[in-house]
């Protein structure tokens, strides 16, 4: 039936954004959210979502953990526009407003399999001196018009950033029929294990 | 003290309490989850608390569970299997200390173990599976190391943690020993120290090697195994204790909660210094500073040695004191393996000192300027970079290496202004004489005599072979050309000597005029002195020659007179015969005529001769000698040299002296002094622009210039002028140019050094009159006293110059190839010096540049020829392929990873390449599938039939061909605007992508005001009196359905019709049609309290509500009562962008308008039986349009709100409705609004949320108006926004091909159409209003619509009449120009109204009163119109001028349109910047055509036919019948209403209507639109809601009138209405 000849893949992503190490600030949250193409559809899970406030860890890392959990499955007839996910990071400045602390995308991996991702964050800059000075005053940095900007490259080329930390994401990728349908984005060796004569050896 | 060793103790004595199985099993159970909490606890914290910890709780507690465990299977290996036997309880009962305390601990022991053994039984599984599995081993070795880290630590941290740990092992071997002594006597703690012990293996060993266990982590494997060792002894030492340990930990720990509550108070210990200070000495190592003795750093029986001895290079070791090289070596020797570290020398490894003695960098001389050898600077010249353009050389060409050189020597002028007579007389001796010099160079007279010379010489040589050989007919035609020769070169010698000697003459005379010259004015000017030489000649000789010559030339010439007498005795024999045989025929026909004329005389007149007489031909002459020798030589004498006279030769020489300028007349030292002030030099131009110019030089006082100058233009384009311009400047004032010098551009083979100097004479048409003895330049003057013989001279002169090309540093000339010939081969060719040479002739064809390279043979070592030979081997091979073309992308076949057949013809892929070309259809297409085959093939359909009828028209939606054209050409436009749009969609600026805070500003207004919004930190956060704050904006990007809503707020609306009270006596009154509202009229309503108290107790209310509709959603208000109803309701209406597109290149281009329509409720009692009154009330509710006001989308969405008093749009007629006029007027404000006719609504309409309108695409636009016009605009208009930054000020437009232009250009009298004229001949004003409706009727679309995303484009007039659509510009502007043709004074009035924004009005000046026209629906306004739709008015613009508001106020009711006053008005032309007198972009004159009558007829019953099937469309689920009778009634009616527009016919008609629908209940109007298509005329129709009736019995009329105007404008009506039939 359905599952002969498959019209769409599935890709399930879950994972978690683990940590981040952002040595100037503390008290962060981040907001993650995902950024795909036309021919994608989320099918379950959450396509966005915001972590609890973590503080720095005492220990010479200094790390902010969230630990926040990942699960969103998608579904698509197309490689293009495979989802990226996108991290903003806020956090209080010294006078608590609510302000920007890092912006970062990466590409959700696309073979099967566990992955560690270290993604560096980084906030646009003031255009000018005075304009970062007032910002830093009234607490009202430069941001992104739409987070979504960091996972495209249209328009980018008008802005400048500057760094500001990593962010560290555990992604857990498992696929379904994207080679039924004549994608092969395992690594080279894992053909053999991963293929659909697998389950089927087993059933007999 | 520790606490937690405090609470240990407590623990042990804590036993006696807790004597209670149950508590015990249960805090046990506690304590294993603790346990296993811990275990996960990461033993992280900081070694202090890590010893206390190892004491009793954490991590080293597992493995003292687990090590107990394998021995003791190891032990039941020996003793029996699994039973755990109670070894430790029979050993104690015969213990002398025999205490409670024990006993109590033995029965909990037994219980213990049994429970223990039970649970091992219980889970088998786990325990051994445990024991195995690597995380446990793994656990255990982790924790064997942890001791020496924590030693490490100790050794590393301060005292106090030193002491806590020295006092732990204290404790621990005391214990040990303690455990020793009575062995088999387990206690607390002993089981305590037993799990110590366990941990802790050999302090001993650890001291003794901490440092290697710090240094090498790896190496934990091995110290595992070692401390294996230990924990095994241990065990043997403790085996009795075993059991008893592991109970009392699990005692220790299931009580440890409690065991808080307890405190006891100890000493603090104490330990001397002598104690401590051993205990440090076996932990820290102090590594002797004592020289370690050789053999101890190497391995043993080596002897050391010395590489230096042995003659290898060692390089210095860094320096290092020897007592910490001492303490070093120590140290690792202390290591193991330590030896590693030292060398063959038995000293440390070390390498050489990397430290240089002397430093490598330079020294920098900053202050030593002198020093400059290092750092010169080097001069590198500036490269270019080639720009487009249409000249440039091919890409592949090195830039700017192409060099022309100019030279340009010098200038003399031949006439100048200031010349002098004198000077005038030298320069035409000096070109006199130049010219002799020329000739004499030449000598051609010289020349010729010697050709004349050698030929008779072959004549003379030829004529002697003649004698001999008679025959010969070769020779003697080479004689007689030989001949001829002679003739023509005697010819041209004598002209020449005659030309030379006139020369002469003349050179002589012009010197003696220039002598009595100088005499006269007894001064001289010019150096120039001519000296005459004469040359002796032998007299004797000289006359011999000339002599000889002159016979020469006789017997030549009598040769040939004798030649040609004979040819013409010849000619005159022959022609003497024809002329004797025309005699005698003459003779004959005289003869023959004579008789005929005796026969008949009549005709002898009328005969001409037929023939011409010919002349006697008169034999000639012998020529004479003597005559003949005369003439040679008079003229010898005339042209040549008199034998024995002297040669002349004329010397030129500068030698004379000028007369000081003392000696000089006053004139001449003025003329003198002019001349000075004068200084010339020459602008050198290449392709017209000027590329260098030479130094100003003084005019020296012969006129003559040396400029001495070379000019090296560098150039890439080829030359294609070349022009030298010579300007004069006078003193310290104006430069002039004097003239012109179009140098030509040399050859390609013209090289610097061999081009010579080359003169090139200029000549300039100024007129200068001088004051002083200067002659002037273009005056007449003499030279006579009297003023006779008048000369004219012009400025001239000759500019001496050379060009040429440059040679490069290889001697390849610096000449750019032709640019006409390109030819992709260049690149390859290019130096070669070959190519430039031939052109480009030889290089389309391969074969011929080879026979080319053959023939001029190329030397093929040549590396210049390099290219060329590889190419030209290449092509004469053969073998190789060369196409005749060039592949951009070569591997780009490799990539392909479809073939482009199957891209093409797969649907997949198409979709997919359309969608990213983001075609409309397909722009947001989701989930495009995978497979083909489930690709629907009417996913393609919209859009193919799109592109196939891009070329068709399709006439059905416009009915008309006119129409569908222009809608097809707008379709076009659209459409490339849009894909222009779409482009410049991709480009972002800063501000789309990041949201950033203005730049702080003091000065101006806004949120960026850094002082103010300092303050408003300090600002209350709920201020008690609430400012507005802008709502937050939203940019168009993620918003899907449903987002966005309309909110439209009704406030108020006035002057609503009111019902008619049923008078009429048509109509009877009857029971059951009766209003059910009637009764209750007068009775006072909620809604209008006030109103409906003063009314008459026989007015009849109206019940109107409100209905908008938008996208076919409707919402309506409640209903309210009397003609003044105040609604105050908002209504939420949801949006939908077309396609799911929320961009703002989308939302700017939707065409939907908001209705808001007003309805009167009516409500009909249906109630059939009067009996039934009391008990039910029936009845049925009906409503009737009223008006509506239309509000296009567009407007919202720019405008973002919309806030005011609308005109109601009422129908003309509104049956059974009449305008309230005798309304109470007491109140002012009735007053105000009585003065203007109609309904009014007020109204508020929004977006929610705000959304932010597309910026206009601010492009600079090309322009063909004057640069200076453009600027003055410029500066125009910042003027204008600076004082009143809001007001609109429009000084230059776009027209509809992109270009600006000056905004007065559009305005121009232009003729109204004739028939509109003839209308009312005698009527001004109504002619007016016709226009002014004319113009209405043109349908209005807005630009925005048509050209999203694009500013305004403004079309002249005849291209809107041509495209019949256009915005308020293109209205007010065809108004204007029709008003301005009428003889009216007219304006265009920019301004803001509602509801359009900004917009463009007509203002008229009436006789004493202004007018204000709105040109979209011809209505006009008084200046004083409260309800004048114009807001704010922002300036006027005439055909000739742009008057700016200055005033105060902005509002038309409170300004002066006087535009002369100008502080009221500032105007664009003034007294400074007159009006130039621009020409106007409008056609001299409007050409109307007729309309098609019979076409209208057609479009008139097809459209309502169309409508008609649209009405019962919407009742799906009611019979619509059509009543015909009343329909032609209607359509009757309708062209009375387009003659009167709908004024005054109202009760006429109804009472024709009632006479002829007596018995019929009738509620129906007529609406009246311009036509453009058919969708907004079903939309108009559906709005009224006519179809809603549900009645049964209703019945439909619906009749379409459309009046043709000139020019296919059409006003249509139709008339709708609804019939109930009355029983």
């Amino acid at each position: 039936m359905a599952a002969a000849s498959p019209s769409v893949f599935l890709l399930m992503i879950n994972g978690q954004v683990e940590s981040a190490q952002f040595p100037e600030y503390d008290d962060l949250y981040c907001k993650y959210c995902f950024v795909y193409g036309q021919d994608w559809a989320p099918m379950a899970g959450l396509e966005e979502g915001i972590s609890q406030i973590a503080s720095k860890s005492q220990n010479v890392q200094r790390a902010l953990v969230w630990n926040f959990p990942i699960d969103v499955t998608f579904k698509s007839t197309n490689p293009y526009g495979w989802p990226q996910i996108v991290l903003s990071v806020y956090g209080p400045d010294v006078f608590g407003n609510d302000v920007v602390r890092g912006y970062g995308a990466v590409h959700v991996p696309f073979s099967p399999g566990r992955y560690k991702k270290t993604i560096p964050m980084f906030v646009p800059e003031s255009t000018s001196t005075l304009q970062k000075f007032t910002s830093w005053f009234m607490g009202r940095r430069p941001e992104y018009t739409d987070p979504k900007v960091v996972a495209q490259s249209e328009g980018r080329e008008v802005t400048r950033v500057r760094s500001q930390g990593f962010a560290t994401l555990i992604f857990n990728v498992v696929t379904k029929d994207l080679r039924k349908l004549g994608y092969d984005t395992g690594p080279a060796g894992t053909q053999n294990i991963l293929g659909p004569s697998l389950p089927q050896s087993n059933l007999q | 003290m520790n606490p937690n060793e405090e609470k240990v103790k407590i623990i042990t004595e804590e036993f006696t309490e807790n004597d209670e199985d149950a508590q015990v099993r249960r805090q046990k159970k506690k304590s294993r989850a603790q346990r296993q909490q811990r275990k996960k606890q990461p033993r992280t914290p900081g070694p202090e608390e890590m010893v206390s910890e190892n004491c009793h709780v954490g991590p080293p507690l597992e493995p003292g569970e687990e090590k107990p465990d394998t021995h003791l299977l190891s032990t039941t290996a020996r003793r029996g299997p699994r039973s755990l036997p109670p070894v430790p309880s029979t050993s104690r009962t015969g213990f002398a200390e025999f205490s409670m305390r024990e006993r109590m601990r033995e029965k909990l022991q037994a219980a213990r173990s049994k429970a223990e053994s039970a649970l091992l039984q219980e889970i088998p599984t786990p325990r051994p599976r445990r024991l195995r599995s690597p995380s446990e081993r793994e656990s255990e070795t982790e924790f064997g190391t942890e001791p020496s880290k924590e030693i490490q630590g100790t050794q590393q941290e301060d005292d106090l943690k030193s002491y806590t740990r020295v006092k732990f092992h204290d404790s621990v071997r005391k214990l040990k020993s303690k455990s020793q002594a009575p062995p088999g006597f387990p206690s607390a703690e002993e089981a305590y120290n037993f799990f110590i012990f366990n941990f802790d293996p050999g302090p001993e060993e650890q001291e003794e090697k901490p440092t290697v266990i710090c240094r090498d982590g790896a190496n934990q494997e091995e110290e595992e195994g070692e401390e294996e060792g230990p924990a095994q002894t241990g065990d043997e030492t403790g085996e009795e204790g075993l059991l008893d340990g592991k109970d009392a930990e699990d005692f220790l720990l299931g009580l440890d909660p409690t065991a808080h509550n307890f405190v006891t108070v100890r000493a603090a210990e104490y330990e001397s210094t002598h104690i401590r200070l051993q205990k440090e000495k076996e932990v820290l190592f102090v590594p002797s500073r004592l020289t370690v003795p050789t053999y101890k750093k190497l391995p043993e029986n080596v002897q050391p040695r010395f590489l230096e001895d042995e003659g290898l290079y060692i390089g210095a070791r860094p320096e290092v004191a020897r007592n910490n090289q001492n303490i070093m070596e120590n140290r690792l020797l202390m290591q193991e393996s330590g030896r590693k570290w030292f060398g063959d020398d038995g000293r440390v490894l070390a390498l050489p000192s990397p430290i240089k003695p002397s430093p490598s960098r330079p020294p920098q001389f900053t202050q030593e300027l002198s020093n400059k050898a290092e750092l010169e600077t080097l001069y590198k010249k500036a490269t270019k970079y080639i720009h487009r353009h249409q000249h440039m050389i091919g890409s592949g060409d090195p830039p700017g290496n192409f060099q022309l050189d100019i030279d340009i020597s010098g200038l003399i002028f031949t006439h100048h202004p200031c010349f002098s007579r004198e000077h005038v007389l030298a320069s035409k001796l000096a070109q006199l004489y130049d010219q002799y010099l020329a000739r004499h160079q030449r000598n051609k007279a010289k020349f010729l005599t010697d050709k004349l010379q050698a030929l008779r010489n072959a004549v003379q040589t030829g004529l002697n072979p003649e004698k001999s050989h008679h025959s010969l007919d070769t020779t003697q035609t080479n004689i007689n050309e030989y001949k001829s020769e002679i003739r023509q070169t005697r010819k041209l010698r004598d002209a020449e000597q005659e030309k030379d000697r006139t020369l002469l003459k003349n050179i002589i005379k012009v010197w003696k005029e220039m002598k009595s010259l100088r005499e006269f004015q007894r001064f001289t000017n010019t150096p120039l002195k001519l000296v005459l030489r004469k040359e002796k000649v032998d007299q004797k000789a000289d006359e011999e020659a000339y002599e000889a010559e002159i016979q020469a030339e006789i017997n030549e010439l009598l040769e040939e007179h004798a030649e040609e007498y004979a040819q013409k005795m010849e000619e005159y024999k022959t022609s003497h015969q024809q002329w004797k045989a025309w005699k005698k025929a003459q003779r004959a026909k005289k003869k023959k005529n004579k008789q005929a004329a005796e026969e008949n005389p009549d005709e002898e007149g009328g005969e001409p001769f037929p023939e011409e007489e010919p002349v006697k031909p008169i034999p000639p002459e012998p020529t004479d000698t003597a005559i003949i020798e005369q003439q040679v030589r008079e003229r010898a004498v005339h042209s040549r040299r008199r034998p024995g006279e002297p040669k002349l030769v004329p010397e030129l020489t500068l030698a004379g002296n000028t007369t000081p300028n003392e000696q000089c007349p006053r004139v001449e030292v003025l003329r003198r002094e002019d001349v000075k002030r004068r200084s010339v030099y020459l602008k050198v131009l290449f392709n017209n622009k000027e590329v260098s110019r030479t130094v100003s030089r003084q005019l020296g006082a012969d006129f003559r210039v040396h400029f001495g100058q070379i000019f090296n233009l560098q150039i890439f384009n080829w030359p294609e002028s070349l022009t030298l311009q010579v300007y004069e400047t006078v003193g310290h004032s104006s430069t002039t140019l004097l003239a012109e010098v179009f140098l030509p551009i040399p050859e390609t083979t013209l090289v610097t050094g061999r081009a010579p100097i080359e003169e090139v004479e200029f000549s300039s048409s100024q007129h200068v009159t001088l004051d002083h003895e200067g002659v002037g330049s273009g005056v007449p003057f003499s030279f006579e006293a009297d003023g006779s013989n008048q000369l004219i001279l012009m400025t001239s002169g000759k500019v001496s110059h050379s060009v040429a090309w440059a040679i490069g540093e290889n001697g390849i000339p610096l000449i750019p190839p032709l640019s006409q010939q390109n030819i992709g081969f260049r690149s390859a060719l290019k130096r070669a010096d070959a190519i430039s040479s031939i052109g480009t002739s030889g290089l389309t064809d391969m074969k011929k540049l080879a026979k080319w390279a053959a023939e001029s043979k190329l030397d093929p070592n040549d590396p210049n020829n390099a290219p060329l030979m590889q190419l030209i081997s290449i092509a004469t091979s053969g073998e190789s392929y060369i196409p005749n073309f060039f592949r951009i992308e070569q591997l780009q076949q490799e990539f392909n990873f479809v073939s482009d057949e199957e891209l093409s013809r797969s649907k997949r892929f198409r979709l997919l390449s359309l969608r990213s070309q983001e075609v409309p259809e397909f722009r947001n297409y989701k989930q495009i599938p995978i497979y083909d085959r489930e690709i629907m093939e009417k996913v393609f359909q919209d859009y193919e039939k799109r592109l196939r009828d891009r070329n068709v028209i399709e006439t059905k939606d416009h009915l008309d061909a006119h129409r569908a054209t222009v809608a097809k050409y707008l379709q076009q436009v659209r459409e490339s605007v849009v894909n222009r749009f779409l482009i410049a969609k991709h480009h972002f600026l800063l501000t789309d992508l990041v949201a950033e805070e203005e730049v702080p500003n003091i000065s101006s207004e806004g949120s960026g005001i850094l002082g103010l919004s300092l303050f408003k930190l300090a600002e209350q956060k709920r201020p008690l009196k609430p400012r507005r704050k802008g709502r937050k904006k939203v940019t168009a990007q993620n918003l899907s359905d449903g987002d966005i809503k309309l909110l439209v707020n009704i406030i108020r609306a006035y002057d609503i019709p009111v019902r008619k009270p049923i008078v009429s006596k048509f109509q009877q009154p009857s029971r059951s049609s009766r209003t059910f509202r009637e009764p209750h009229a007068a009775s006072p309503s909620a809604h209008s309290p006030a109103h409906s108290a003063d009314y008459p107790l026989s007015q009849v209310l109206v019940r109107p509500f409100v209905e908008v509709s938008f996208q076919r959603t409707i919402c309506h208000t409640t209903t309210a009562e009397g003609p003044n109803p105040s609604w105050n309701e908002e209504l939420e209406l949801p949006f939908r962008a077309p396609n799911e597109d929320y961009s703002t290149a989308s939302l700017q281009s939707v065409k939907d308008d908001v209705y808001i329509n007003i309805f009167d409720e009516v409500l009909y009692d249906v109630l059939e039986d009067d009996r039934e009154r009391g008990s039910g009330i029936h009845t049925r509710i009906e409503r009737h349009w009223l008006g509506c006001v239309k509000i296009p989308f567009s407007t919202i969405y720019f405008q973002t709100r919309i806030d005011g008093t609308f005109k109601i749009d009422i129908p003309p007629v509104l049956l059974g409705y009449s305008k309230e006029h005798n309304m109470i007027m007491e109140r002012g404000f009735d007053y105000a609004r009585s003065l203007s006719e109609g309904s009014y609504i007020t109204l508020f309409i929004t977006i929610e949320p705000q959304l932010v309108p597309a910026e206009p695409v601010r492009e600079k636009f090309d322009s063909q108006e004057d640069e200076k016009l453009l600027q003055a605009t410029e500066k125009f208009q910042a003027e204008c926004a600076l004082k009143f930054p809001h007001r609109q000020c429009l000084t230059t437009v776009i027209d509809i091909s992109g270009k600006t232009v000056f905004i007065t250009r559009y305005l121009k009298p232009l003729n109204p159409p004739p028939e509109l004229l003839n209308v009312y001949p005698n009527n001004s004003q109504a002619t007016t209003e016709l226009v002014a409706r004319y113009v209405s009727l043109i349908p209005f679309l807005p630009d925005s619509v048509s050209f999203a995303g694009i500013c305004d484009l403004w079309s002249t007039s005849d291209q809107f009449l041509d495209l019949l659509a256009g915005d308020e510009e293109e209205h007010a502007v065809l108004l204007c120009n029709y008003f301005l043709s009428l003889g009216k004074k007219a304006w265009l009035v920019m301004g803001n109204a509602i509801p359009e924004g900004p917009t463009a009005y007509v203002l008229s000046r009436e006789k004493n009163h202004y007018l204000i026209w709105n040109p979209c629906s011809g209505h006009c306004y008084g200046q004083y119109d409260t309800f004048c739709p114009l807001k704010t008015v922002g300036c006027l613009i005439g055909p000739d001028n742009i008057w700016f508001n200055i005033q105060e106020h902005d509002s038309p009711l409170r300004i002066n349109f006087d535009v002369t006053k100008p502080k009221l008005w500032k105007s664009f032309f003034s007294r400074s910047l007159p009006y130039p007198g621009l020409s106007s972009v409008q056609p001299e004159e409007l050409i109307y055509q007729r309309t098609d009558k019979a076409a209208v007829a057609e479009l008139q019953d097809r459209i309502e036919k169309i409508l008609k099937e649209k009405i019962m469309d919407w009742r799906p689920r009611h019979l619509t019948r059509w009543n015909r009778y009343c329909t032609s009634t209607l359509r009757h009616f309708l062209p009375l209403l387009e003659s009167s527009q709908g004024d005054d016919v109202e009760d006429e008609h109804r009472a024709e209507l009632l006479k002829q629908l007596g018995d019929y209940r009738f509620s129906g109007f007529p609406l009246h639109m311009p036509y453009s298509e058919v969708k907004p005329l079903i939309e108009a129709v559906y709005s009224t809601g006519v179809h809603n009736i549900d009645v049964p019995n209703v019945e439909f009329a619906l009749a379409v009138y459309i009046h043709p105007y000139p020019k296919n404008v059409l006003s249509v009506w139709i008339y709708v209405a609804s019939l109930i039939r009355n029983r």
